[in-house]
């Protein structure tokens, strides 16, 4: 490769990271402002207006209003924020669970690593939808079935990532330095491990996010999540079905538009991320 | 490397292991299930049944017995052939699963090998062509359509193509009130077209992406450099060179996509209301038909996990480092 070449790839990645930044910032902006927005609303949007039924969108209600004269555009950010949290809470744990298992495989001995690997290997081979369904059965459904389900079955990816990094730690000089010491298996993993891996797991938990919601509101609208009295996206899609074939066209579109959106910002975001915590990518 | 008998074996082994796995943990899933079989099995008649009653289905059903011994009991019919009888459908497990599956097979069997085709020949000229309108255009498609809740497609296709235009039908595999063996070929197709492009428009969006990058890597490669030297056009290269090298990791992808791809199709048939396997396994959990849903989970497993096994397999096929994956690791910089 001619230098020249060289020198405008760099240009072309120094303004990556730029742009990254930015997207990552302007996905960050947009999250929050449903999350304030949707706690701004109170009331509006669970309320009942019998006399504002079904109306197309227009300038008082964008997204129209429901079958019982809610506004749509408020159960839908409502519902965002509804997703946001699940997604969030559930990203968490399986962050925590792929964290743990990544520890104990990488240094707990091959038989640890063997398990393990046929926990990733069992999770991998099971549809996600399935197991989804299996486990929201065993819960009897609800929010909390919703949050363990995607928990339990989003780990495994992020696992393997861990594994890996930390499988380059171990014999790193000042890890067996510290061993050396006599220090404990703890204090290494503590002291040594997780603080490298805190940007794997950050990255990890934003690019888990939009499965997670995604998986949250189809598990919801086949019936098995959430409570039918939340306004999550998956259940005001799953109303909307009764009145497609009536032509309501904007209660199916503009729910699903809004998740899409929001699920395109977690990705603005988690790879904006990855792209500003990455070495290589630094370095010019 | 570990050779190939012995990889295969292992590889096996394994598969039977994660089974069992899968076995054990869906029977204590369903076990911990606050529905109630019975109360499940008897619907609105619950109000008509009285105790004795209760208990003798429960003995008949074996309910009555430590939960240990239904697990050897259940596990012990499995592997005797006998799946069970699914209320839901009135009728063995094994019937409801075959039928259904082929109806579901036709569906996902078809959008798999589109999105194959389309995801592939995309992919190709998205990275053959890096930085090009061609290419951002199938970014964005392939970006966009990634982040996209199927079922959500499905309702704006139903929305567009059934209602508003009323080029398809709304629901179902066949005209309403006609037997399912005798629905014509075209009417079969046309209310295939839905769930399918609802599918298909997912799939290709993996696959294209997958193999622009690996395209991509193609296109910096020695090989294509000197081929460049000789004055092969870049067409030449990215069909002589880079679909060649590309189509083996894109294959890989689309048999490991194969539970992503069942999943979509459960979705896409509930939006539908097709016939097939996706709708039998919501239709199981909601009315808490626990032989069907025990069953549907074992049966995907083993499909979802064959076609992990044979992504492995095509792995050490194109990267001989893939069957050390330490290797690798300790490779890298």
């Amino acid at each position: 490769m001619t230098l020249a070449a060289h020198h405008g790839e760099t240009a072309r990645r120094l303004n990556g990271r730029a742009t990254a930044a930015i997207l990552a910032a302007s996905g960050l902006a947009i999250v929050l402002g449903v999350l304030v927005a949707a706690g701004l609303l109170g009331q509006t949007g669970i309320r009942a207006d019998f006399a504002a039924r079904l109306l197309p969108p227009s300038l008082a209600h964008p997204f129209g209003t429901d079958p019982m004269g809610r506004d749509m555009l408020a159960r839908t950010i409502k519902g965002l924020a509804v997703s946001l949290k699940v997604g969030l809470l559930a990203a968490s744990f399986s962050v925590v669970i792929a964290t743990a298992l990544a520890l104990a495989a990488a240094t707990l001995g091959r038989g640890a690593d063997a398990v393990v690997s046929f926990l990733v290997d069992a999770t991998m081979g099971l549809p996600h939808l399935v197991l989804l369904i299996l486990i929201s059965f065993a819960l009897g459904g609800g929010t909390t079935a919703v949050i363990i389900a995607v928990a339990v079955t989003h780990w495994p990816r992020l696992t393997r990532i861990l594994r890996a990094e930390i499988l380059q730690l171990r014999h790193a000089e000042y890890v067996t330095v510290s061993r050396r010491f006599g220090r404990s298996w703890w204090f290494v993993a503590r002291h040594h491990f997780l603080p490298h891996l805190v940007p794997q797991m950050l990255v990890g938990l934003v690019l888990m996010f939009p499965h997670a919601i995604l998986h949250e509101a189809g598990l919801t609208f086949l019936g098995f999540g959430l409570e039918p009295s939340l306004p999550a996206i998956g259940i005001l899609l799953s109303e909307s079905m009764r009145y497609l074939t009536a032509g309501r066209w904007w209660l199916g579109l503009f729910p699903g538009l809004s998740l899409l959106l929001v699920v395109l910002c977690f990705d603005a975001i988690g790879n904006g991320l990855r792209t500003l915590t990455d070495p290589r990518a630094s370095q010019e | 490397m570990q050779p190939w008998p012995r990889f295969i074996a292992f590889r096996i082994v394994r598969l039977a292991l994660v089974l069992i796995a899968v076995a054990l943990v869906a029977f204590a899933l369903a076990k911990m299930s606050p529905v109630d079989p019975i109360n499940a099995y008897l619907g609105p008649d619950i109000a008509k049944v009285g105790p004795e009653q209760r208990a003798l289905i429960a003995a008949e059903w074996g309910l009555d017995q430590p939960v240990g011994v239904q697990f050897t009991k259940w596990l012990g019919n499995l592997l005797a052939g006998d799946l069970g009888w699914s209320v839901t459908y009135n009728a063995p497990v094994a019937e409801v699963i075959g039928t259904r599956f082929r109806t579901s097979l036709v569906l996902m069997g078809l959008a798999w090998i589109f999105s194959g085709l389309f995801g592939f020949a995309l992919g190709i000229a998205a990275g053959a062509w890096q930085g090009g309108w061609a290419d951002r255009l199938i970014r964005v498609y392939a970006y966009v359509l990634a982040s996209t809740p199927t079922f959500w497609i499905a309702i704006l296709l139903l929305m567009v193509f059934s209602v508003s235009l009323g080029w398809t039908p709304v629901c179902c595999a066949g005209p309403v009130g006609v037997l399912p063996e005798d629905v014509t070929l075209v009417e079969r197709i046309r209310h295939l077209i839905l769930p399918l492009a609802a599918l298909s428009i997912l799939g290709i969006a993996q696959i294209a992406l997958h193999t622009r990058a690996k395209m991509i890597e193609i296109m910096r490669s020695d090989y294509v450099l000197y081929a460049q030297a000789q004055g092969a056009s870049r067409l030449d290269i990215a069909l002589r060179h880079g679909a060649r090298n590309a189509a083996l990791p894109a294959i890989t992808v689309l048999f490991a996509s194969l539970g992503e791809l069942f999943g979509g199709s459960v979705l896409a048939e509930q939006v539908f209301a097709y016939p097939g396997l996706g709708r039998a396994t919501i239709e199981a959990g909601i009315r808490g038909d626990v032989p069907l849903l025990l069953a549907i989970t074992l049966f995907t497993t083993l499909f979802v996990s064959t076609g992990n096994t044979i992504a492995d397999a095509l792995y050490r096929l194109v990267d001989p480092r893939m069957a050390d994956p330490d290797a690798v690791q300790g490779a890298a910089p």
